[in-house]
C-alpha cells in the first residue's frame, strides 16, 4: 500500500527524493523495520552527509536512493526518475546508467588497470568504445591518475584505489553518487584528500552526493548533515533527535 | 566479455589446473574414439571396401561367410535378377601365414579372400592363379610388392603383387586374390572345407540404379528362401563383436564425458564462489546476472577449446608414435571433431551449474561493508 504522492514540485533541481520510504525485512515471524518512513530531499549539487550509528539504516537508505533494494513502501525519485516500482532488472539497467557507487571494500576488479576498472562501466551496458575511453583518460587526469592508468590495483596506495573508484563512479555521468564509508581505510591524512576531492568533483560537475560515514572530517566538507537513527531519517540541520516523528507531508 | 578474457589472460595460474585436467580427459576421449575407430575399421574393411550394394549370403548362415555356401543353382537364381554382370562371388579362409626369414612358428594371422567383383582400390582384372594384393597393415610384418607368402599347413604360395588400403576382416590383414587361388587353397588346408567348382562363400551385388531393399526381397524370393540378402551395412552390423564393441566403448566415452562435466561444474562453481564478492560490486554498479554468466560461460569455453586442442595434438602425437599394426588406433577427422562436441557441451552443462550461484549474488553485499 503507498500511500505517498510524488511531489509534483520534485523536479530537475532535485537529485533525490525520499517521501515515505519504509523497508522492513521478515526474520522468521518477526518483522524487522531498517528504515521507518524516511523522508529525504538532495538537491541537484548538494552533498549530504549521512550518520548514524551502525545499524540505524543508513546502508538501507543509502540501497534504496541507489537502486540496489527496492523500497517495502513509498515513493523514491533520482534525478526526475520515479523508481520505487521498478523491477530487478529495471533497477539493474537504472544503476548502470544513473548513479555511482563508490564502496567501502573489494571494489576494484583485481585483474584490471586502474583505466580499465573505469571502461568496466562501459563494458557491463551497450558500448560507446571510444566516447568511453576519452572519458576514462580525462578523468583519470582530474582525478591525477594519470600515470598510474596502466597500473593494477595491487600496486596502488590506498588513495589511488580510492581515487580510481571515485573515476568509476563517475563514468556514466550519474545524477547522484553514493559513497559508503570512503575513508574508512584510510588514514586521516589521505581520508582528509580524497573527502577534499570528492567535494572538488561534485561541486565542478554539479552533481549530488550522499556520503555514508562515521568519519567527523567528512561532515565539514558536506553542504549539510543528515543524522538517522532507529530507521528514522532527521532531515534538518541540528540535533533535535527528540521529534522524530516527523511527518509533515 | 573483455572482462573473462582478460582474467583467462593475466591470471592464466587459476585455470591452469582445470585446464591440464581437462586436457587429459580430452586426450583420453580421444584415444578411446581412435581405439574403437581403428578396431571397427580392423574387423570391418573387407567389407566396406566392396563396391557392391549387397551381399547374399545361405539362408542358414546367419550372415556369416565362414558358414555360407552358395551353389552355382543358387548364383544363377541372383543373376536372373539382378543380372550376370551385376553379381560377384566372395570365398574366405583365416590362416596362418609364414614369410620367408621368419621364424617358423611365427605365423602372421591372415584372412585370403577370393572374389570376382574388385573392391575398392583394385584394378577391375582378378590377379592370376598365386598371385594376390595384401592389406596395407601387413607391411608392418614385412611383406613387400614379389613377396612369397606360404598359407597354412600345406605352405600353399601365393605372390604379393601390391596393395590395398583399409581392408581388413576379423581383425586381421587381408590378402585378395582369384577365387581359383582360394579354392585351391582352401582344398589344401582345409580339406573338409572344400568348396565344390563354381561354389562360393557369398555373393556381392551391384545394385545399379534399383533399389537396394527391393532388390533384396527379390533376390530371396529369386531363390525360393534359399538365401537372405543383406545391404553392405546390414552385413557390417551381422559380424559378430562389432556391435558389443561400438556399446562398450560408447559407454565408457560416456562415463568419460560425465566427468567433464563433473570436472568443469566443480572448478567454475569454486571460481564463481570465490567471486561472490566482485559479482555483488559488479551488479551494484549496474552489470546483470546474464552478463556476469555468460564470463563464466566464455571461460569455460576457452578454457575447453584449449584443453582439446592439446588432446588433438596429443591424439596424432599418439598416432605418429604407434608402431603401425601394433594397437588398433586411426585418427579420424570426424572423431576428433565429435570430442570437441562433447567437450564443448560438457562446459555448457557444468557451468549451467554454477548460474544459479551467480543469480543469487546480491548486489546489496557490496554496500555497507
Amino acid at each position: 500500500m503507498t500511500d505517498t504522492e510524488v511531489d509534483p514540485r520534485v523536479g530537475t533541481d532535485t537529485a533525490l527524493h525520499l517521501e515515505g520510504v519504509r523497508k522492513t525485512y521478515q526474520v522468521g515471524d518477526d518483522e524487522v523495520v531498517a528504515l521507518d518512513r524516511a523522508d529525504l530531499t538532495v538537491g541537484s549539487d548538494e552533498i549530504v552527509a549521512l550518520v548514524g550509528p551502525s545499524g540505524s539504516g543508513k546502508t538501507t537508505l543509502c540501497s534504496i536512493a541507489g537502486g540496489i533494494l527496492a523500497p517495502t513502501e513509498g515513493a523514491v525519485v533520482v534525478g526526475g526518475e520515479d523508481i520505487s516500482d521498478y523491477s530487478s532488472k529495471q533497477l539493474t539497467e537504472f544503476r548502470r546508467e544513473a548513479v555511482g557507487f563508490v564502496f567501502q571494500t573489494v571494489n576494484l576488479v583485481p585483474f584490471l588497470t586502474a583505466r580499465e576498472n573505469l571502461l568496466v562501466v562501459d563494458e557491463i551496458g551497450p558500448r560507446t568504445g571510444r566516447k568511453a575511453r576519452a572519458r576514462a583518460d580525462q578523468l583519470l587526469e582530474e582525478l591525477d591518475l594519470t600515470a598510474r592508468a596502466g597500473n593494477l590495483p595491487g600496486q596502488l596506495s590506498g588513495g589511488e584505489k580510492q581515487r580510481v573508484a571515485i573515476g568509476r563512479a563517475l563514468m556514466n555521468e550519474p545524477d547522484l553518487v553514493l559513497f559508503d564509508e570512503p575513508t574508512s581505510s584510510l588514514d586521516s591524512e589521505m581520508g582528509d584528500q580524497v573527502v577534499k576531492l570528492i567535494r572538488e568533483e561534485m561541486k565542478s560537475r554539479g552533481t549530488a552526493a550522499i556520503i555514508v560515514t562515521h568519519d567527523d572530517r567528512i561532515t565539514h566538507y558536506a553542504d549539510r548533515v543528515v543524522k538517522i537513527l532507529d530507521g528514522r531519517v532527521d532531515d534538518r540541520n541540528g540535533d533535535d533527535r527528540d521529534h522524530p516523528d516527523r511527518d509533515d507531508g | 566479455m573483455k572482462l573473462a578474457l582478460r582474467e583467462l589472460r593475466r591470471r592464466p595460474n587459476r585455470f591452469a589446473v582445470a585446464t591440464v585436467v581437462l586436457s587429459l580427459i580430452a586426450l583420453l576421449l580421444m584415444f578411446l574414439g581412435g581405439l574403437l575407430d581403428g578396431l571397427t575399421a580392423g574387423s570391418t574393411g573387407a567389407l566396406r571396401a566392396q563396391q557392391a550394394d549387397l551381399i547374399v549370403y545361405s539362408a542358414t548362415s546367419d550372415e556369416s561367410l565362414e558358414r555360407s555356401r552358395l551353389t552355382p543353382e543358387i548364383r544363377a537364381g541372383v543373376e536372373s535378377v539382378a543380372g550376370e554382370d551385376a553379381v560377384g562371388g566372395l570365398g574366405t579362409v583365416q590362416l596362418g601365414a609364414r614369410l620367408d626369414g621368419r621364424d617358423a612358428r611365427d605365423l602372421v594371422p591372415v584372412v585370403l579372400i577370393g572374389y570376382e567383383t574388385a573392391p575398392r582400390g583394385l584394378p577391375d582384372e582378378v590377379p592370376g592363379e598365386g598371385e594376390v594384393y595384401a592389406d596395407e597393415s601387413l607391411r608392418a610384418e614385412g611383406v613387400e610388392e614379389g613377396t612369397t607368402v606360404q598359407l597354412g599347413p600345406a605352405r600353399t604360395e601365393v605372390e604379393v603383387i601390391g596393395f590395398l588400403d583399409d581392408s581388413r576382416y576379423s581383425g586381421q590383414g587381408t590378402l585378395w586374390g582369384s577365387l581359383d587361388t582360394w579354392r585351391e587353397t582352401v582344398a589344401e588346408n582345409r580339406p573338409g572345407e572344400q568348396a565344390g567348382e563354381g561354389v562360393v562363400q557369398a555373393l556381392v551385388v551391384q545394385a545399379g540404379d534399383a533399389d537396394p531393399a527391393a532388390l533384396a526381397t527379390e533376390i530371396d524370393e529369386a531363390t525360393d528362401g534359399a538365401t537372405s540378402t543383406v545391404t553392405v551395412q546390414g552385413a557390417i552390423d551381422a559380424l559378430p563383436g562389432v556391435d558389443q564393441q561400438q556399446q562398450v566403448f560408447n559407454q565408457i566415452i560416456g562415463v568419460t564425458v560425465l566427468i567433464a562435466i563433473v570436472v568443469v561444474a566443480l572448478f567454475f562453481a569454486l571460481i564463481t564462489v570465490e567471486r561472490t564478492a566482485l559479482y555483488g560490486v559488479l551488479k551494484a554498479v549496474g552489470a546483470s546476472s546474464l552478463y556476469l554468466f555468460a564470463g563464466v560461460l566464455l571461460q569455460a569455453l576457452v578454457v575447453t577449446l584449449l584443453a582439446a586442442t592439446v588432446g588433438i595434438a596429443a591424439s596424432l602425437a599418439v598416432d605418429a608414435l604407434l608402431p603401425a599394426g601394433g594397437i588398433p588406433f586411426v585418427v579420424q577427422p570426424a572423431r576428433l571433431i565429435g570430442s570437441v562436441g562433447y567437450l564443448l557441451l560438457a562446459a555448457v552443462i557444468g557451468c549451467a551449474l554454477s548460474l544459479r550461484r551467480v543469480l543469487r549474488v546480491d548486489p546489496a553485499s557490496a554496500i555497507g561493508g
